[in-house]
């Protein structure tokens, strides 16, 4: 019998074990990245830091009983009578650009997880590269630094290196009177440092954010390359010190707008792809020269395009394959399935056939959002002249 | 620091002065004051130095979030033990912990005395800490991975242990018993003591089926498993055991505890301020939950009413044979069931959980219905031969309550990975026999 007070300093048994739990966590997190890249709560998350994502097979399985069809037994405020209704059971909810119905198993067999957004965004880098990167002329940044990375024998005497100096008068010493001790300095004793002038230079990368607004475009499509985007910028922005996006959204024609109107506004009509590219090609000629920036161009179109326009559509793609780091572009298919959709039409297959530069080009169909995931390691998977 | 704990020691002494009194006699206590992070530790672990698992972590990690945003706070943890261990949180003020230190002594009496608690291995705080040390050495020889999926397989069924061995018939019939031959060497182990290896056990359909004891059977006939599986089988078992007779007393071992601190703590001599300081906290555990149900109100109030109307004698009585099953059955009243504004309530229409029953008998039936089997589906083993060729049938008892199907597959799967062999869950859906079946690979049912 007593009282004790000892030391648990150090103790950690339950962060370790909290640790291997975060380790099973990331781990499902990995296997389900394909769910999780176009998830709403993610896309949505407006800058919020940590984010709910469903992950499957977290769960601590065991037998039991299922409470939706059981009894139970609860006690009341003294006034609850038969009849009264105590609670209702959270309904499957449909949300805005709802992927499956909400009645499909796959969407029971949830388990919420509470993550940092950046974890997931290190889950999802971790197997996707830069392609076709390439050291641009160094464009200088405005600072200099100076660093001193050097000894030498001559200098100036503000640079002296007394330290260094002593030490070398003390072995002249030793070596010419078999005593270590500092004696009277000569011109030989001397050490001065020297410095550097370094230079940073800049990486820079633009993504020239192309989408079809056309009548044919849906929420569905819209929602699949709002993430494409999300993550495909987040991502350049761990590889390049400086990302700037333009944003072209096109029908018939083509016009830069701001990053809310390009992802919100709905219009109607035709598509003329090769008006988009002429306008990306303009962007990138007088604003963002090759040679100084990485040009990453990115479109997405359900590719019913004009027939009339495929053979400008193609010459432009070629141009800007053959200008920019990658030219990527993604076919987004209907919701439903491939059903409708006129195959003659379809812009994917034109270019796949007739495009010159296919180095650079990278052409990815999306029918699913979970094909997302997917389409970004395709665009940004490890190829010819990748460094880094 | 020192001034605190001789005060704290003061207080001890007088409390179990007051509770001896009382008729209290519990084991010898040792208090320990720990910083929250150990609180919420051995609180996650439900016993300190237990072996490593992120269950435990992910517990922890809840707990801990929900103190720190100031949601919940765990005052102090006990465990059964001789002697027994009570935990302080160190950011208690004196009064707290007096309250604390009374509710412990209340814990410790039942844990002494209730009969559920009588085969309880007393010293498993010393034989978790053993666990754990084999269960590490086992994560070196094996590698942590292999050790924690095998963990997680073991853990998913863990509540399937019999805890009611002394109802058993003997399982083991008639044997040959070895003449001894008396020899020198008789101070020596005689190796023919050894039961036969497992898996040379040809049939296992004999007198021991059916058998509640999944852990058990598994880590004694399972054909697949290596020696260290079934020691961690064994050990994960005899853990359950020990935590069964808690899992079967919330009720009444709250509502001991509760009662007594109440009572102890009327006795000592509190300032104004404290009495306040007291009453504030006592109704803050013994607080009803509109909507849920809180066993350390239930377990209370239905304590007073015993003593109310049997006396004092017959709550000691209670304290000693009761499990939360019997108490309820025996003397949920309903009277009390109106003063606790009790129901039954179930899911209508799949949208609107509806109290659909109000009368005494029912909601009484219905509460005892759920804590059976300490609340899980009592699932036993039917055959370990099924089909002659070593399937493991297992049967769910259908009491009313019916599985829920994707935990059921899932837990299954696991039971397939144990066992190495198919396995079937016989178990009834919407009213209707059912069997499901796992082979290791694909899930079927019939």
């Amino acid at each position: 019998m007593g009282v004790q007070r000892n030391d648990w300093s150090l103790q950690r048994k339950g962060q370790i074990d909290q640790d291997r739990h975060a380790e099973r966590v990331r781990d499902a997190i990995r296997q389900n990245l394909g769910s999780i890249v176009s998830n709403e709560s993610i896309i949505l998350a407006d800058g919020q830091k940590r984010v709910k994502v469903p992950i499957r097979s977290l769960d601590e399985y065991k037998f039991r009983f299922d409470h939706r069809k059981r009894k139970h037994v609860a006690q009341g405020d003294g006034k609850t009578s038969v009849g009264d209704v105590v609670g209702h059971e959270p309904q499957p909810s449909q949300g805005a650009g709802r992927g499956r119905r909400a009645g499909d198993q796959p969407g029971v067999d949830y388990f919420e997880a509470d993550v940092e957004l950046d974890e997931i965004a290190r889950l999802v880098f971790e197997d996707l590269h830069l392609p076709n990167l390439q050291e641009k002329a160094k464009r200088e940044v405005p600072s200099r630094a100076t660093r001193f990375t050097e000894i030498r024998r001559t200098g100036i005497m503000s640079n002296l290196d007394k330290r260094r100096s002593l030490v070398e008068n003390i072995r002249r010493q030793a070596r010419e009177t078999g005593r270590a001790h500092l004696g009277p300095f000569r011109p030989e004793d001397l050490r001065y440092r020297t410095w550097e002038e370094q230079q940073s230079y800049e990486s820079n990368a633009v993504v020239i954010a192309m989408m079809d607004v056309s009548g044919s475009m849906g929420e569905f499509k819209k929602y699949v390359a709002r993430s494409f985007y999300f993550w495909m910028v987040r991502f350049l922005r761990t590889r390049y010190d400086n990302v700037e996006i333009v944003f072209i959204s096109h029908h018939t024609e083509a016009r830069e707008v701001t990053e809310e109107q390009f992802f919100t506004q709905g219009e109607s009509g035709g598509t003329v792809v090769s008006s988009a590219y002429r306008l990306a090609l303009d962007v990138i000629a007088s604003r963002f020269p090759p040679r100084d920036w990485n040009v990453y161009p990115f479109h997405f179109s359900d590719g019913d395009n004009y027939y009339s326009d495929n053979d400008e559509a193609v010459r432009l793609a070629d141009e800007l394959a053959s200008t920019c780091n990658l030219f990527g572009y993604g076919e987004i298919g209907d919701e439903e399935g491939p059903g409708y959709r006129r195959q003659s039409g379809a812009l994917l297959s034109i270019f796949s056939d007739r495009l010159r530069n296919t180095e650079r080009f990278a052409g990815v169909r999306i029918d699913d959002r979970a094909d997302v995931y997917p389409a970004l390691k395709h665009f940004f998977r490890k190829r010819g002249e990748e460094i880094g | 620091m020192d001034r605190e704990v001789a005060e704290l020691e003061r207080a001890i002494e007088r409390i179990w002065e007051v509770g001896r009194a009382f008729g209290l006699d519990p084991f010898p206590t040792n208090f320990e004051i720990v910083p929250s992070t150990v609180m919420y530790e051995i609180g996650s672990y439900a016993l300190p130095g237990r072996y490593s698992h992120w269950t435990f972590g992910k517990a922890y990690h809840r707990m801990k979030t929900m103190y720190d945003f100031g949601l919940s706070r765990i005052y102090e943890v006990v465990i059964n033990a001789n002697p027994s261990y009570g935990f302080l949180l160190e950011t208690n003020s004196p009064l707290q912990n007096r309250l604390v230190i009374a509710h412990v002594m209340g814990h410790v009496d039942f844990f002494k005395h209730n009969a559920w608690f009588a085969a309880t291995n007393r010293r498993m705080v010393d034989d978790a800490a053993t666990h754990a040390r084999r269960i590490a050495e086992y994560e070196f020889q094996h590698g942590r991975k292999v050790v924690e999926r095998f963990l997680d397989a073991v853990l998913s069924i863990e509540e399937h242990v019999d805890p009611d061995t002394f109802l058993k018939r003997p399982a083991n019939g008639p044997q040959a018993v070895r003449a001894p031959v008396p020899g020198r060497y008789d101070d020596l182990f005689d190796p023919c003591e050894l039961p036969p290896p497992p898996a040379a056990a040809a049939r296992i359909d004999g007198p021991e089926l059916p058998e509640k004891d999944l852990l058990g059977f598994l880590a004694a006939h399972s054909p697949v498993l290596e020696p260290w599986q079934r020691d961690v089988v064994a050990m994960i078992r005899e853990e359950m055991l020990y935590f069964v007779p808690q899992m079967r007393t919330k009720t009444i071992n709250e509502g001991w505890a509760s009662f007594w601190h109440s009572r102890i703590m009327r006795e000592l001599d509190l300032s104004d301020d404290e009495h306040l300081e007291f009453a504030e906290l006592h109704a803050g555990v013994v607080s009803p939950h509109t909507g849920q149900l809180n066993p350390y109100f239930v377990g209370y109030r239905i304590l007073e009413d015993i003593e109310r109307r049997y006396g004092r004698d017959r709550l000691f009585e209670v304290r000693e044979v009761e499990s939360d099953v019997s108490l309820l059955r025996n003397y949920l009243t309903e009277d009390l069931c109106e003063e606790l504004d009790l129901f039954v309530y179930e899911l209508v229409d799949d949208e609107a959980w509806t109290i659909t029953d109000k009368r005494w008998e029912r909601v009484r039936d219905q509460l005892v219905a759920n804590m059976s089997n300490f609340g899980f589906p009592y699932i036993e083993v039917a055959d370990g031969d099924h089909r002659g060729n070593r399937e493991l049938f297992l049967k769910h008892r259908y009491e009313g309550s019916e599985l829920d199907l994707r935990y059921a597959r899932k837990t299954l799967e696991n039971c397939q990975t144990l066992w190495g062999r198919p396995v079937w869950l016989e178990t009834v859906v919407d009213g209707v026999p059912r069997t499901l079946h796992y082979d290791g690979s694909d899930h079927s049912e019939s």
